[in-house]
């Protein structure tokens, strides 16, 4: 087995005084889609803020490649490989589909490969290249969903962060857009993703880690996961 | 009629200047939504460091095309160094301070370069030396000079290379996404003091032309004069939407026509009770009325997505 991408060892978080996270470990191997899932306030989202250094942990270490990464500016992550998709999309709402997606190859200067890579994502997203000149303010949120994704790949990352990308989309959309992610995972990309909806998670990846009020509190295969009667009762609303 | 055609000429000439200072407001708040009210003390300095050199450098005996040049250059260079100093020493270390620390401290630093303006530079009044030769030209019963011609068209030309910059480079690109989302334009591989830093430099390079051109067009400064003209560049952006650039072109143009129109109509409005000296109201009427009916500004974008 290959050397893990990511190993993070007792990470925690703390979030306006409380812990949120306390003392998580989990890794990510290379090619690997991985589930976090967990309740709304189970500490996923400040796991993922601390990977990608909007917020500091208060303890433990973030190893990337072999590197901390604990004290990286956020603005070096994405030089590093690194591409977070955020809560809530975070598209920039007054600039253009075509200026989002640049703006994901910001620290890029090779423009010929950013060209072919910009219709790679035009051709996983065909709804982006029919209004690449529109602000991306005037899209409905699944499209942003999209732009947003697409904007991290513009990176050619070598590890994606996805927080919760079915967050407030209609159930069409959802399907949709977890379509891309799995044709992106399977293309070979490592991707981490924070979901709510655990049944749809655990069917995309391929490992699962179970949050729980700032801890893991069970981790196996997705498969196992999905049959197992806990998370059944808990997340599966069985 | 030639009065109100001479006002037109007057006011877009005094609005051109209103407008380049107006950026430097706008850009500064659309970023980091800081109101940096040492603005108009950077302008200043620009125009006395210009005089300063100018008069050093014909005293040396170079021709005034070339004084005024190099006195346009160190003048820019000064105010460029002296704006990013301004954040890194002064707003920097307040960046997550609540919001009336820093526009506390503005204040403070506008105060602070005042007195060191007049430390090194004395009270007095100083003369400009002029850099375009003065000629005038008539059209349609109104009058206007090179020197007004000068300011329009220089004016135009820095704005233009403003939007192209913010609108057609990748730093541009980075400072729009940087004012929209500060964390993801991070996220992205933005260094937001990097850019920050631009606007500061950027919005005091234009500053210090505008301060050039102050000193042409009325051929006199002095250490407080920034303070006026501060004042009605900020009123300028906020009557065209801070943060909003065209907004800020469009609003000192604006403030500049209104003032000036008032100025050449106040006399005959009052029975000549008051007189054009009373100029000053009419931008803090508009500031007012703007504050009351659209704080938004003309070209101001809804509150609501500036998340």
């Amino acid at each position: 087995m290959n050397e893990p991408l990511l190993i993070v060892e007792g990470l925690r978080v703390t979030y306006g005084g409380i812990q949120a996270v306390r003392g998580i470990t989990f890794h990510i191997n290379p090619g690997e889609m991985v589930a976090l899932i967990g309740a709304n306030g189970a500490g996923k989202t400040s796991t993922l803020r601390a990977l990608s250094r909007m917020l500091d942990a208060a303890g433990g270490s973030i190893r990337y490649q072999g590197k901390e990464i604990n004290k990286l500016p956020p603005h070096h992550l994405v030089r590093e490989g690194i591409a977070l998709v955020p809560e809530g999309r975070g598209v920039f709402p007054r600039l253009t589909i075509t200026e989002n997606l640049s703006m994901g190859a910001f620290t890029r200067n090779d423009k010929a490969v950013i060209e072919s890579d910009l219709e790679h994502v035009f051709g996983l997203f065909p709804r982006l290249k029919e209004r690449e000149k529109q602000l991306a303010g005037t899209l409905s949120g699944g499209e942003q969903q999209m732009l947003a994704i697409g904007r991290a790949l513009m990176s050619r990352p070598k590890l994606l962060l996805l927080d919760e990308p079915s967050m407030g989309l209609a159930p069409i959309m959802v399907q949709k857009i977890f379509e891309v992610i799995r044709t992106v995972a399977s293309e070979g990309m490592t991707i981490l993703l924070i979901e709510q909806n655990a049944k749809l998670a655990l069917e995309t990846s391929q490992r699962g880690y179970v949050m729980e009020s700032g801890e893991i509190t069970l981790t196996d295969d997705a498969a196992a996961l999905l049959h197992n009667p806990k998370v059944r009762e808990a997340y599966l609303g069985e | 009629m030639d009065i109100f055609l001479q006002q037109i000429i007057n006011g877009l000439v005094q609005g051109s200047i209103y407008a380049m200072v107006a950026l430097g407001y706008t850009m500064v708040y659309g970023i980091m939504g800081l109101i940096n009210f040492a603005h108009g003390e950077v302008v200043m300095i620009g125009t006395l460091v210009a005089i300063t050199v100018v008069t050093f450098l014909l005293k040396l005996g170079l021709p005034v095309w070339l004084a005024g040049g190099l006195g346009i250059v160190a003048a820019t260079a000064a105010c460029m160094l002296l704006g990013w100093s301004l954040e890194r020493v002064a707003y920097r270390p307040l960046r997550n301070a609540p919001r009336l620390t820093p526009l506390i401290t503005a204040i403070g630093m506008s105060i602070v370069l005042q007195n060191l303006a007049m430390m090194i530079w004395g009270r007095n009044y100083m003369t400009f030396p002029p850099l375009v030769e003065k000629t005038q030209f008539e059209v349609g019963g109104a009058a206007f000079t090179s020197v007004q011609i000068m300011i329009v068209l220089v004016s135009a030309i820095s704005m233009g290379g403003l939007l192209f910059l913010v609108y057609r480079t990748k730093l541009g690109m980075a400072m729009r996404a940087t004012a929209q989302n500060p964390s993801v334009a991070g996220l992205m591989g933005v260094n937001a003091n990097r850019v920050i830093s631009s606007a500061f430099v950027i919005g005091s390079a234009l500053g210090a032309v505008a301060g050039v051109m102050v000193g042409t067009y009325y051929e006199i400064a002095h250490y407080q004069m920034g303070f006026m003209l501060g004042l009605k560049a900020f009123t300028a952006a906020v009557l065209g939407g801070i943060g909003n650039l065209a907004g800020a072109m469009a609003g000192g143009v604006l403030l500049g026509l209104i003032e000036a129109l008032g100025a050449g109509y106040i006399g005959d409005l009052t029975g000549g009770f008051l007189g054009s000296h009373y100029q000053d109201i009419f931008a803090f009427v508009v500031l007012i009325f703007v504050l009351m009916f659209r704080p938004s500004g003309l070209f101001g974008e809804k509150t609501g997505d500036r998340a």
